[in-house]
């Protein structure tokens, strides 16, 4: 994989993980065309682009979008179950997990997605086993979130809402 | 801003409320961090967001300079941080502290240290050297959560220079007891082979090791770094394919731990990586791939499941079984994938089922054609992503027959994209085509747009880089071929070599001596074969190239023998116009350069076709008496009328009408004056003339235009046929026992869809046969047209051919029984029928053939055809009692069981509605249902006779079907089952 990016429906970057060593520049070019060019496609379109020379999978949960870069000889719908299980993760670390707990706690997004990409591999692609050695690394920390929120469509559920 | 978020800005408030109360320290709304994305949702403009993220930048600065602040604070400043660069805006002077943070830190603030150093740097950052000692450090580390953090910072970055330094306690970590930190450092080495593979190059046998692990998860990531070997030097890893196979098998079978299930998909993300790797091995090599077809095989049978991620194993199964060595059977399974892919409604499935067939037609280009019809369809689909795939497909299908078609639906797609990249890409691919097919191929008879659609594509982008790279690549390519033989290239691709090495020449010039284009065009010109249009090209061309001296003397050259006496007596005037012009062009810079500007290449001309600039020279010259400007029609009435030849009396003979053509200089070069009454009715340009020539001219209207100025037209006329021959065909082929397949009706589907059709025959000439229906275009522009029908007791195939074409003889090479069993002939077409069976029970066979026919007055001519047919073609209920069935059921020998899937419906029993599932697909007859078992029989095909039966036991076990068949052919089960299985995940 190239690089992830998680942005909203309104463009707004949530989270990006970069695998390839890419200017600043560079990353904020892609980061906007790509944005422009995923937000621009119709619901019921395929979730692959051809975009430039990178092959781009992405996929909506809720109001947020997954979308992740990969090399031409690499599998687009393995890629499409990665992005699904890293939202399972989401979910089940955060419980019913929506848009403003990644917003607020995009660090947490970060160590959960490093502890189940490394390079940008697969590294551990069992749910149990990425969690524990999260909440082995928490466990050191405090109570680790607000009580649950219940607002408007940042706070959509990614998960139990049918992504779209 | 959106309404939403306002609401959700609105709703703020209350949350921060909230928070306040579920105590102080941990990161939330109601910190620091909360705060700012709380301002910054709040703020409507990017003006605004710019000066409160400065803002705060400042007070992060201000704080991560203080020497007061603890690690603790630091590590909240750090986030934000992060998030201000997650907005774009740049905080460099937070790196420093970021591996500060990672490097005094306790366990969590080293977290994040560790996390911003990695958002922030890149592997080529210097700031980097400073966290090696750190990293080193926390590599040595007793706590298990530092060595993780240390691990996975550098499988993410680390300079390249710095590895011999830690790469001892890496290593060292292979051995770790923990599997966690073993999988971690086989990553990083991983990384490390990638960015240095030198640098790992003594630990292979350590990978070894990996790849032995206990853990599966250590053996998987192991996996990452043998792909790339493997990859980069397939030889030397020969060896280890058993046990890839072996772990493959073990996988598939379900002998993982279940913790790497994924929605009850064992390990898929390993399954695929030793696919992948698979495929690398055997590729081009038939033994290694011998040791593999077994595990491919059962691969595919276990991906049944209707989800993704089998799906996603089905992909990359069927990758490496169209990458290794071919085996038939395989290969047809794999096709049978692609095919469901392909006509999968989910977009996804559709897409990479093209991806697909464009990765497969390269070794068979017949693959894509059972899909004709559904690739027309994706043409013109209303994703751009499914048009392109379809494009990619069709770019590598291109024959010498398909080309015009195919490019003209290139540059169709390319008149609508406005993506940049797509467009260059697309560009070269048309130009590749056009350059390399087209033009040398058909380049005389095809239609004039295409290349001059390919110049203006040329020559209208932008100047940019893409363009002029596009450009360039075209005139590098076209001097090549003109230092080759240019004898054999068509005229018209001549034409466009000059025009193209005239207007873009300059690109090139810096590297090469700029007289090599003028010479090369100067040697076109001495060539016999150039005709007169090319020269007056290639004149063309050089004109717009002499700018430098060597090229001047080199058109002078030229001018100077084509303007010679020994030329001239011979030169067309156009050519001598152009000889002249660029005589004249070459002597004197400063006119060539008003004239031609070499800036001025991409300006669009304004061009005043009234031609009033002329005005003044009219004026003058009516005044100095010339005669008013006359339309050539006035001016041939008034030749008419002046000779006083009048057309009326002379219509009726031929000498007058040869008259009347040496008065209208139209017609009188070519046409002998016996033609004359015929031509004129085709041609239309003098059609009053016949009109005239009443009774003794051929009369032509009403009659169909057979021969048009390209050829026969085949194309609409058989097209427009198709229906008349099917329906015309003797009613017990069409039984009404049996349901009417799709591809018995084509003629009502065929209505709608002609002109699909249409595309479809000329997208698919040239790559041998259809499915079902099988459209063959003979080289003389006839249509064969093979259709398979089934009747109760016999399958057909029929072929009917048409008009004026006589069979002559009609050899099957396989499995067609007997002789034709009639021959039915109609006016427009002749039809032979055979009986088909299936000698031996498989899934699908192939039914191909020869066939030789004949014009009524020509040589004999022979197409090949090929039909695929699946098994389900071949069955017919078996009509048994209950007591019978038991009796067959005792004696037949050949058995096999398989749990299937249950279909279940709303109204019906879950066993009523799977076998009538299974009835109603695969035609087999539901014998008796005694409680939740049901017993089924139906009967092969297999020659004269009644068939081979096959019985099937099904009961109901939980949630799937346990069915038990027998039969007394030995491949009978088998084949069966694998249809009842796809019958079933279709319902």
């Amino acid at each position: 994989m190239q690089f992830m990016l998680l942005f909203s429906r309104q463009g707004k970057l949530r989270l990006q993980k970069w695998y390839v060593p890419l200017s600043d520049k560079e990353k904020k070019k892609i980061t906007r065309e790509l944005v422009q060019t995923v937000l621009a496609r119709k619901p019921k379109m395929c979730s692959f682009l051809e975009w430039r020379d990178l092959k781009v999978v992405y996929k909506r949960y809720a109001s947020l979008y997954f979308c992740c870069a990969i090399e031409n000889q690499d599998n687009e719908l393995i890629t499409l179950e990665i992005i699904h299980r890293y939202v399972e993760l989401l979910d089940k670390y955060f419980g019913s997990v929506c848009e403003l707990d990644i917003i607020f706690n995009f660090e947490k997004a970060y160590f959960i997605l490093d502890e189940f990409l490394l390079g940008g591999e697969a590294q551990d692609t069992s749910k149990k086993n990425v969690l524990k050695a999260i909440e082995q690394a928490d466990l050191l920390q405090e109570c680790r979130r607000e009580p649950p929120l219940t607002v408007c469509f940042l706070s959509a559920q990614l998960t139990t809402e049918k992504p779209l | 801003m959106s309404d939403v978020v306002e609401k959700t800005l609105s709703a703020l408030p209350s949350l921060l409320s909230l928070d306040s109360q579920a105590g102080a320290g941990k990161l939330s709304p109601s910190s620091k961090l909360g705060n700012l994305i709380k301002g910054i949702t709040e703020l409507t403009s990017k003006h605004e967001e710019e000066k409160l993220i400065k803002k705060e930048l400042e007070s992060i600065k201000e704080q991560v300079a203080s020497p007061n602040t603890t690690m603790r604070q630091m590590k909240e400043i750090m986030v934000r941080a992060i998030y201000c660069e997650m907005l774009g805006y740049q905080a460099s002077f937070s790196y420093i502290h970021a591996i500060k943070l990672a490097q005094q830190g306790s366990v969590l603030e080293k977290r994040v240290g560790y996390l911003a150093v990695s958002l922030f740097l890149n592997e080529t950052d210097e700031f980097l050297l400073l966290l090696v000692n750190t990293v080193l450090k926390d590599l040595q580390s007793t706590n298990l959560i530092e060595v993780c953090m240390a691990l996975t910072v550098v499988s993410q970055m680390f300079p390249k220079d710095m590895i011999p330094a830690i790469l001892p306690v890496v290593e060292e970590k292979l051995t770790h007891p923990k599997e966690i930190i073993r999988r971690k450092a086989v990553l990083a080495l991983y990384k490390f082979y990638l960015i240095a593979p030198n640098q790992v190059q003594h630990i292979h046998s350590k990978f070894r090791k990996a790849l032995c692990d206990k853990d599966p998860g250590v053996m998987t990531a192991s996996l990452h770094i043998y792909l790339q070997l493997i990859k980069e030097n397939p030889e030397s890893y020969k060896d280890l394919t058993g046990s890839m196979v072996t772990i493959l098998r073990q996988v598939v079978g379900g002998k993982l731990p279940l913790d790497f299930n994924y929605h009850s998909v064992p390990a898929p993300w390993l399954q695929i990586q030793l696919l992948r790797i698979l495929a690398y091995l055997g590729k081009e090599d038939q033994g290694t791939s011998e040791m593999m077809y077994d595990v491919l095989e059962e691969s595919l049978r276990r991906a049944e499941m209707n989800h993704n991620i089998t799906y996603a194993i089905l992909f990359e199964c069927v990758k490496t079984i169209y990458t290794v060595h071919p085996k038939s059977q395989l290969l047809e399974k794999a096709a049978e994938c692609i095919g469901n892919f392909v006509l999968s409604p989910k977009i996804n499935l559709k897409y990479l089922g093209l991806k697909a067939l464009t990765y497969v037609v390269q070794q068979d280009a017949n693959l894509a054609l059972p899909h004709q019809m559904t690739i027309i369809e994706c043409l013109d689909h209303s994703d751009v992503i499914i048009k392109r795939e379809t494009l990619e497909l069709l770019f590598r299908i291109t024959n010498a027959q398909n080309v015009t078609v195919i490019v003209e639906k290139m540059l169709e797609f390319l008149r609508l994209t406005c993506d940049d990249y797509s467009t260059i890409d697309l560009v070269g691919k048309v130009a590749e085509l056009t350059m390399n097919s087209v033009f040398s191929l058909g380049g005389d008879v095809m239609q004039p747009d295409i290349p001059n659609n390919f110049l203006r594509l040329l020559a209208e982008g932008v100047d940019n880089v893409e363009d002029r790279q596009l450009r360039l690549f075209a005139v590098d390519s076209y001097v090549s071929l003109l230092q080759g033989v240019t004898a054999k290239l068509p005229q018209r691709f001549l034409q466009v070599i000059s025009w193209v090495l005239g207007e873009y020449s300059y690109l090139r010039e810096e590297e090469s001596d700029p007289g090599s284009v003028m010479r090369l065009l100067a040697r076109l010109l001495d060539q016999r074969h150039t005709s007169t249009e090319t020269r007056s090209w290639v004149l063309g061309a050089m004109t717009k190239l002499c700018s430098s001296p060597v090229s001047v003397a080199l058109a002078r050259d030229v001018c100077e023998r084509y303007l010679s006496s020994l030329y001239s007596g011979s030169l067309n005037t156009v050519l001598r116009q152009k000889a002249q012009e660029l005589m004249i062009l070459s002597q004197d810079t400063k006119l060539r350069a008003r004239v031609l500007p070499a800036e001025g290449r991409l300006e669009s001309l304004e061009v005043d076709s009234s031609l009033s600039f002329l005005d003044g020279y009219v004026s003058e010259a009516l005044a100095a008496g010339a005669a008013p400007y006359k339309s050539p029609h006035q001016r041939q009435e008034d030749l008419v009328q002046e000779k006083a030849l009048s057309l009326e009396p002379y219509g009726l003979s031929l000498p007058v009408s040869l008259s009347s053509c040496s008065i209208t200089d139209r017609l009188t070069d070519r046409r002998s004056p016996t033609l004359l009454s015929m031509s004129s009715g085709l041609s239309g340009n003098s059609t009053e003339l016949s009109h005239q020539e009443g009774s003794t001219t051929l009369k032509l209207e009403g009659v169909k235009r057979v021969w048009g100025k390209d050829g026969y037209l085949a194309q609409q006329q058989s097209a427009g046929e198709t229906p008349t021959p099917l329906v015309e065909l003797p009613n017990p082929l069409l039984s009404p026992q049996s349901p009417p397949s799709q591809t018995q009706k084509p003629s009502s589907g065929l209505e709608p869809d002609q002109e699909k059709r249409q595309l479809a025959s000329s997208l698919f000439v040239g790559l041998g046969s259809h499915n079902s229906v099988c459209l063959v275009r003979l080289p003389s522009t006839v249509w064969l047209f093979i259709k398979h029908c089934q009747s109760a007791n016999q399958s057909h195939v029929f072929k009917a051919l048409f008009k004026r074409f006589y069979i002559n003889s009609c050899q099957s090479i396989s499995c067609i029984s007997g002789s034709p069993l009639k021959e039915v002939k109609g006016h427009s077409v002749s039809v032979c029928l055979h009986t088909v069976v299936m000698k031996r029970a498989s899934v699908q066979v192939e039914l191909a053939g020869l066939l030789s026919y004949q014009r009524p007055l020509g040589q004999p001519q022979a197409a090949q055809f090929s039909l695929s047919l699946s098994l389900k073609h071949f069955l017919r209920p078996l009509t048994v009692s209950t007591g019978d069935y038991g009796k067959m059921w005792l004696s037949f020998s050949h058995d096999l069981k398989q749990n299937l899937r249950l279909v279940t419906t709303e109204h019906q029993e879950p066993l009523t509605a799977t076998l009538d599932a299974l009835k109603g697909k695969l035609h087999l007859h539901v014998v008796d249902i005694i409680g939740s078992e049901g017993i089924v029989a139906c009967r092969l095909l297999q020659g004269p006779g009644q068939g081979q039966p096959c019985l099937l036991h099904c009961r109901v076990n939980a949630d799937s079907l346990a069915v038990w068949l027998r039969s007394p052919v030995p491949e009978l089960p088998d084949s069966l089952l694998y249809h009842c299985q796809k019958a079933l995940t279709e319902t």
